[in-house]
């Protein structure tokens, strides 16, 4: 592999003193002159109609500026499916619906004049589960369809589909099948900072919004669309992303708050914040969706596998939003995670009266590795085989084209999953449980690794420009939320343009200065900010060395003259400076120019900002910037047949645990983690390591603690006190990572993506675990105390009644 | 910070990182309203209102305190610490600071300033602690980003250069 100056190093955060001394500025910190603070009045029923909303209690409470309905608000219209309105208008489906909403002086009087506000419902039946809302004769969540034509069920309107080869003559052909049905519960992405915006119009009527968003530029076209529906027409809206306190999907759709801001602040003229409190995050705020899976899978005698069928179904809750595409995902699992001949893959979403849901990192990826990777071991077992090896035999390679027709380029799972489980000890510790009640498991993974093409473009532009002083100033519109973009964003300009990285600045991501992006998911950011990146600088550099040809050697020239001056006894040295007018003659490196046929000579060099003023200042000059438009060279799949070469890379893994479970409460300690990820190549191993660790602690969460709880649509745990994310005392185990390089021709300098991959096959890897402790299969996430305790004690009475049942005989 | 008339509101004075100030105040104001919003220090970050996510984390007379729930009026002749007032002796970033922005303890940094209180608290007290004290002095500061591995680290590596002996945490 190409050796690199950067690339591959440890660098210092752009952002990591504002964040280390507090001045990083999150949407909760930012103020504008005059600004009003918005509340928002949700609903609390979960399905209702409107019959009164009376508000004039607090429109006369001092200090209130403005109450919103939608009876006094144009319609605005929102969604993945354009299902759901910025403020509701006859009915409620969910217990956050936003009914209305003030803008005032403060927070505490918004708060009042919110509790000021009278609601007279007349409930109506929901459906709070996808078999309650498929039942005959459910009642519907939406009447109508978003154009207005009547609707006849709760199932919606988007159908992902797959079929490749024969399921059935597949399960013929099988000489060993294992099948089981998994959950996965709504989890709550749990950002540190909560969500939250301020809008703000200027005196052309032209909308500012800082937005805590993934999306600026699809959030730049809703709001637009909103200006629009408000009768602005012809009116601007630009998005400013403020520094975000985590993202982890949430910020991967516009929400209801936004526009009510936005509607806000037009009705009163001045700047309008509303930012969420914890609970309202956990209420309010869409969590990950729910998901049931049917999985059944064959092997041969030999242990190659003969067929896949998944059948998932998702509670979509009462609103779509692109989290409704999960299964675009689930299909890479589905389909491409070992080989498999025969795959029959089927994903329907549901309306019901919860709350609706959105995307978490992963988008659909863990809740289809749960049920594939558990019920693999089961089949492994049923076939006499070891889990492992089950594995290698059907260990996906490079060259691959996969059922869903990705083109699989580098591969590293042989590698991964070798790794694992010899660093786990797997030979020594597997199916040694019994006793100690301890065991090891894996699992492994595929993602996507080079984009992941779901809108049609999955492109990102760029713009490089050199200021005076050698600056490089780089806007892109991908969005920095603590994963380390902007980090890694600067290592690739100053590795592909020859400067050094403190000279490159990352400007904040603005829809104004920003050329387009399609949004910061599907572990996208740091493949196509570099690979834009590197297209940029060369195309800088293709018009650097032929400016600086023209101007090199008088800048030499001048330096020998001012020498001259400063010391009279300097005598310049006798050299040929027409060597410095030919471009292909000319490197930049470091930060300064030099010709390459004497990288060394002092005399011959110059720093960058230097030259630059020369290219500038002078008749004809030039302003130093180049921009690149990088589109992956990938399909938009067919969802109805789910074919379709989505991404440039995909990126496999495998993590292997090692547990310990006490029989008498159900609880499980994890004791080890060994996690191997093909990542194409390490652009920055801190920033990496934090990816991975940060993603595997959440895939911890996943699998052993985290659930959003509901009752008839009611979130009953909406706080840290009741939803329990890992906190430092669990980590009190070692963690293995080992990065595989398998340098990705399409990878900017080889890498994959790699976002989510850290957090998809933790939970299968746990179960697996538990499962060789203790001879349970879990098969709902999470696998908490009480439910583990649960399946041990049925697992022990199946076992005596089985023993009874011989004994009687 | 904003409800109640002037008269209400009492006097309230005490000594932020190293300087006198007072404030008019509520009398049920949290101590994290009176420094964001009386006195502008953004630093300290509001998660969860509810002492449960360890953001807000300030030092009170040596003692790490959520800001959220503990009344202003409680500061009153007290000195408090924010993450504005650390600082290595000649200036710049403090030791746990450099520590967190040198290695991979700062991701959103939205929990960053409670951390960064909640280890130095810890170094105050224990300038060589083991795993299991660090582990126990951040339970109460929630991280959705990094999994803790590096924000461990960071504390280990500011820990460090107190002990030039080089003995292992």
């Amino acid at each position: 592999m190409a050796a690199y100056r950067f690339i591959g190093q440890p660098a210092e955060r752009p952002e990591a003193q504002d964040k280390a001394t507090g001045k990083a500025l999150y949407i909760h910190d930012l103020s504008r002159p005059g600004m009003l603070y918005g509340q928002i009045k949700f609903s609390e029923h979960a399905h209702a109609r409107i019959a009164r909303i009376d508000t004039s209690k607090a429109e006369r409470l001092p200090g209130v500026r403005a109450v919103v309905t939608a009876q006094n608000t144009p319609e605005i219209r929102l969604g993945f499916l354009r299902d759901n309105l910025a403020l509701k208008r006859d009915k409620v489906r969910q217990f956050r619906d936003e009914i209305a909403a003030v803008a005032a002086v403060d927070l505490e009087t918004a708060r009042a004049a919110v509790a000021l506000i009278e609601v007279e419902y007349e409930p109506l039946p929901g459906v709070f589960s996808p078999d309650e809302a498929l039942a005959e004769g459910a009642p519907l969540v939406h009447d109508l369809l978003p154009d207005g034509t009547p609707n006849a069920t709760n199932r919606l309107g988007l159908e992902f589909h797959h079929r490749s080869g024969d399921v059935e003559a597949g399960r013929k052909a099988s000489r060993f099948v294992a099948e089981g049905e998994y959950t996965t519960p709504l989890i709550q992405q749990s950002c540190l900072g909560t969500a939250g915006c301020l809008a703000e119009f200027d005196g052309n009527g032209d909308l500012t919004i800082w937005a805590k968003t993934q999306i600026p530029f699809l959030a730049q076209r809703d709001f637009t669309a909103a200006l629009k529906a408000m009768g602005l027409k012809g009116k601007r809206a630009r998005v400013i992303v403020p520094v975000l306190g985590g993202g982890f999907g949430t910020g991967l759709d516009t929400h209801c708050y936004e526009f009510i801001s936005i509607l806000l602040a037009w009705k009163t003229g001045r700047p309008v914040k509303i930012v969420y409190d914890r609970q309202e995050e956990f209420a309010c705020l869409s969590p990950r969706q729910s998901a049931r899976t049917k999985v059944a899978q064959g092997c041969d005698s030999k242990g190659r596998l003969t067929f896949r069928q998944i059948d998932v179904v998702m509670d979509n809750g009462a609103y779509t939003s692109w989290g409704a595409t999960y299964p675009s995902i689930m299909l890479l699992p589905a389909t491409s995670l070992y080989r498999v001949p025969n795959v029959r893959f089927d994903a329907q979403l549901v309306y019901t009266n919860n709350t609706y849901c959105q995307a978490m990192r992963g988008y659909g990826n863990p809740e289809v590795t749960w049920p594939i990777e558990s019920n693999l071991d089961d089949l492994a077992r049923e076939a006499g085989l070891d889990a492992r090896e089950l594995r290698l035999f059907n260990c996906n390679e490079p060259g691959e084209r996969t059922p869903m027709g990705l083109k699989i380029t580098t591969c590293g799972l042989r590698e991964c999953l070798e790794t694992a489980s010899t660093r786990i000890g797997w030979d020594e510790k597997r199916g040694q449980g019994g006793k100690v009640a301890r065991g090891v498991g894996l699992a492994s993974l595929v993602h996507v690794g080079g984009g992941g093409k779901i809108y049609r473009s999955d492109g990102s532009g760029i713009i490089l420009k050199a200021d005076d002083y050698g600056t490089v100033h780089v806007s892109y519109g991908g969005v920095e939320m603590g994963q380390g973009l902007h980090t890694v964003l600067r290592q690739a300009v100053a590795e592909a343009l020859g400067v050094l990285p403190e000279a490159v600045v990352v400007n904040q991501t603005d829809t104004a200065t920003c050329p387009w992006d399609v949004g910061t998911h599907a572990s996208r950011g740091a493949f196509m900010a570099c690979n834009a990146a590197i297209l940029a600088a060369g195309r800088l550099r293709a018009k650097l060395f032929p400016l600086a040809s023209e101007v090199f050697a008088s800048e030499v020239e001048r330096n020998f003259k001012q020498r001259e001056q400063r010391d009279p006894k300097y005598r310049r040295p006798e050299l040929d400076l027409s060597a410095l007018s030919r471009p292909e003659n000319l490197e930049l490196e470091g930060g300064r120019l030099f010709p390459k046929d004497a990288p060394d000579d002092p005399c011959l060099s110059i720093e960058f900002g230097r030259l630059l003023r020369a290219i500038h200042f002078r008749d004809a000059g030039t302003v130093f910037s180049a921009e690149a438009f990088f589109e992956p060279k990938t399909e938009l799949p067919d969802w109805q047949k789910g074919y379709g070469n989505m991404s440039e890379s995909y990126a496999y893994g495998t993590q292997a645990v090692e547990v310990e479970v006490d029989r008498e409460t159900g609880q499980v300690k994890i004791l080890r983690v060994v996690a191997v990820h093909d990542v194409g190549r390490v652009l920055n191993p801190v920033t990496l390591r934090g990816q991975a660790l940060g993603a595997l602690a959440q895939g911890i969460g996943y699998a052993l603690y985290e659930e959003v709880k509901t009752e008839r649509g009611r979130i009953l745990n909406p706080g840290f006190t009741d939803y329990k994310i890992p906190t430092a005392g669990e980590f009190d185990f070692p963690v293995e990572l080992v990065f595989v390089e398998t340098n990705d021709p399409a990878g900017p300098f080889g890498a994959k993506g790699v976002g989510e991959p850290g957090l998809v096959p933790t939970a299968p890897a746990i179960g697996n675990a538990i499962f060789d402790a203790i001879g349970v299969r879990l098969k709902d996430l999470p696998m908490t105390p009480e439910r583990v305790l649960a399946a041990i004690l049925e697992h022990r009475s199946s076992c005596q009644t089985e023993d009874e049942q011989w004994h009687s005989r | 910070m904003t409800a109640g008339t002037q008269s209400e509101r009492q006097a309230l004075h005490f000594e932020l990182n190293g300087n006198e100030v007072s404030a008019l105040v509520d009398p049920f104001a949290r101590l994290i309203d009176v420094l964001r919003d009386a006195l502008g220090q953004t630093g300290t970050k509001e998660g969860c209102g509810e002492g449960e996510c360890g953001a807000c984390t300030v030092i009170v007379d040596g003692r790490t305190v959520n800001s959220c729930l503990y009344p202003a009026l409680d500061a009153e002749g007290r000195k408090v610490i924010t993450i504005e007032g650390l600082m290595a002796p000649g200036g710049g970033l403090s030791p746990v600071q450099r520590a967190f922005v040198e290695g991979g303890g700062i991701q959103c940094g939205f929990c960053t300033p409670g951390m960064i209180l909640s280890a130095t608290s810890l170094l105050e007290r224990h300038p060589d602690p083991d795993d299991e004290s660090i582990r126990e002095a951040l339970v109460g500061n929630l991280c959705r980003c990094t999994g803790y591995l590096q924000i461990f680290e960071a504390i280990r590596a500011a820990a460090r250069p107190r002990h030039p002996a080089g003995e292992r945490l």
